[in-house]
């Protein structure tokens, strides 16, 4: 028996995806051949040494690169530049040093055309559940790096998108103010229900959030590996799975 | 554990009134009195020493009086009306220069920032005319225009035009292409980006050249003044210099030092009721 369900969405689907750069008349293929399927409301997480392409990845999915082959499709229908259905979080928080917090989360909103009342009631929303609402009024000069990205990622979220593309999101924050945002960002994506690739150095953070760890070839053999975390949430840093998994991680780069 | 509490200590907020006490007064008195003494003690021993050295006959007190000869002077020429009517002229002169100048400028200096192309067309004869000086050009206008208003007007506009123009092109490339980038993100057409990012942006860089063109007009005024006028602040220095008025040529003096003051004092006020979000420098 089948249960009629909202079609859950944010589907990504790649294939033969390839993307090189020119530098100094040199041509370097960063992507080559990839595919790759997300499911929605799926986390993916992708690790890979510098330069492997997961920025450039997760760009092209944003519709900020274009590829130069392959098919990039969401939810059916093929990626071409920006899209209401996507939202970005950069490493940096990228305010607007001119308007405050609740300003900035309505940002989004507004330049989509939703009227200012309806935005910033929705905002407010967003501010609560990244807890920042006592700061509404607060410029983002008076805020720290945490909490700065945590207005990033309200403004991501009130424009509820079905895909989340974040971008080392918390590499800029210091480790105890990481963990505390690697479980938020646990939370936001459990509560709302959507589809998050997520670029990372941080392997521990990968293990800790991800559904399954995307690895991106290092050296021109390699491979693209895929691999499953099929620990039960929310996930315990100290335990022997846990670790173990880590500890795989850290195998496939050599580094164990 | 939520994060604010972690992170609340951060956030600048209003300290706790102190308790008022009379030891608390008094050295909240002194506080400040080191801290007026610390920015206007040298100003005011500067002049502490002039009134003396000139009332002493320490230095000649025919090209120096007294400062109490200049405050009698210009509060002469106030009263009387003769420096009124001086200070309105030249401030129509600097004043019409000066929104001329904003009105070309700014509008100008935002497309050239925000349009490669007309930049890089514009770019080098804004440089040639940039290193001329306006000074240098202004018998060239007097020659065209006229000995008149007109050209007096224009060669300060002249000169306050590039500071302006210059900084208003900086302040629109120098806005942060991530943050461009973030707003495209979210779908903002071109022009939802250049007034939602890339003109408030460039704002503190506008003011900035506001308050370099406000400088750059006054200079011209006296400049322009001196040379075949019959009216103005800048005549009277000279006027008076030629006949021998001393103490009211640095009344003259003493009146553009304090327009100056009072026109950048207009300026940063207005920066800090715009841009409250950044710091001002006064």
């Amino acid at each position: 028996m089948t249960i009629a369900q909202p079609a859950q969405r944010g589907e990504v689907s790649i294939r033969d995806l390839s993307k090189s750069f020119t530098i100094n008349g040199r041509s370097l293929n960063v992507l080559k051949g990839l595919d790759l399927d997300v499911k929605p409301g799926e986390c993916l997480v992708i690790v890979g040494a510098s330069g492997s392409g997961k920025t450039t990845l997760l760009r092209v999915l944003a519709g900020l690169e274009q590829a130069d082959g392959g098919r990039v499709m969401i939810d059916g229908a093929p990626v071409s530049g920006v899209g209401a259905e996507r939202a970005v979080i950069f490493q940096e928080p990228r305010l607007l040093p001119w308007l405050n917090v609740l300003g900035n989360v309505t940002f989004g909103l507004e330049v989509r055309g939703v009227a200012r009342a309806e935005a910033e009631e929705r905002a407010r929303g967003y501010i609560r559940l990244v807890g920042l609402s006592d700061f509404e009024d607060a410029y983002p000069r008076q805020l720290s790096g945490g909490m700065a990205q945590r207005v990033g990622i309200a403004r991501a979220l009130t424009v509820q998108p079905e895909l989340l593309l974040l971008d080392e999101p918390l590499g800029a924050l210091d480790a105890m103010t990481k963990i505390t945002m690697q479980e938020e960002l646990f939370r936001i994506w459990r509560e709302e229900n959507v589809t998050m690739i997520v670029v990372t150095h941080d392997l521990e953070e990968a293990v800790y959030l991800a559904d399954r760890v995307l690895i991106l070839p290092k050296e021109k053999g390699d491979t693209t590996r895929l691999i499953d975390v099929d620990l039960p949430r929310p996930r315990d840093r100290s335990e022997v799975r846990f670790v173990r998994h880590r500890e795989a991680l850290l195998r496939e780069f050599g580094l164990h | 554990m939520s994060l604010q509490q972690i992170e609340r200590p951060f956030f600048v907020g209003h300290e706790p009134r102190r308790q008022k006490s009379v030891a608390g007064l008094l050295r909240q008195a002194s506080e400040a009195a080191d801290g007026f003494l610390a920015r206007y003690g040298m100003l005011f021993s500067f002049l502490t020493l002039w009134q003396v050295a000139s009332s002493l006959g320490w230095i000649n007190a025919a090209v120096f009086p007294p400062l109490n000869a200049i405050v009698t002077a210009l509060w002469d020429g106030l009263v009387g009306g003769a420096l009124l009517d001086d200070i309105a002229i030249s401030l129509q002169r600097s004043g019409t220069a000066f929104v001329a100048a904003v009105l070309v400028a700014i509008p100008v200096g935002l497309i050239m920032g925000q349009v490669r192309a007309v930049e890089r067309a514009l770019d080098p004869i804004l440089q040639v005319f940039r290193q001329t000086s306006a000074l240098a050009l202004y018998p060239v206008f007097i020659l065209l225009l006229g000995l008149g208003e007109a050209s007096k007007i224009f060669v300060i506009f002249w000169a306050t035009l590039f500071p302006l123009l210059l900084n208003t092109i900086g302040g629109v490339k120098e806005v942060d292409k991530k943050l461009i980038e973030m707003a495209r993100v979210y779908g903002a057409s071109r022009l939802t980006v250049f007034r939602r990012v890339v003109l408030p942006g460039a704002v503190p860089s506008i003011f900035v050249g506001l308050r370099l063109s406000a400088t750059t007009a006054l200079l011209l005024l006296i400049a322009s003044e001196m040379i075949g006028a019959n009216k103005g602040v800048g005549f009277q220095v000279m006027n008076a210099q030629y006949n021998f008025q001393i103490p009211l040529m640095f009344a003259a003096i003493l009146l553009l030092a304090a327009l100056g003051l009072i026109a950048n004092f207009a300026l940063v006020a207005l920066q800090r009721r715009l841009c409250r979000w950044s710091e001002v420098i006064g």
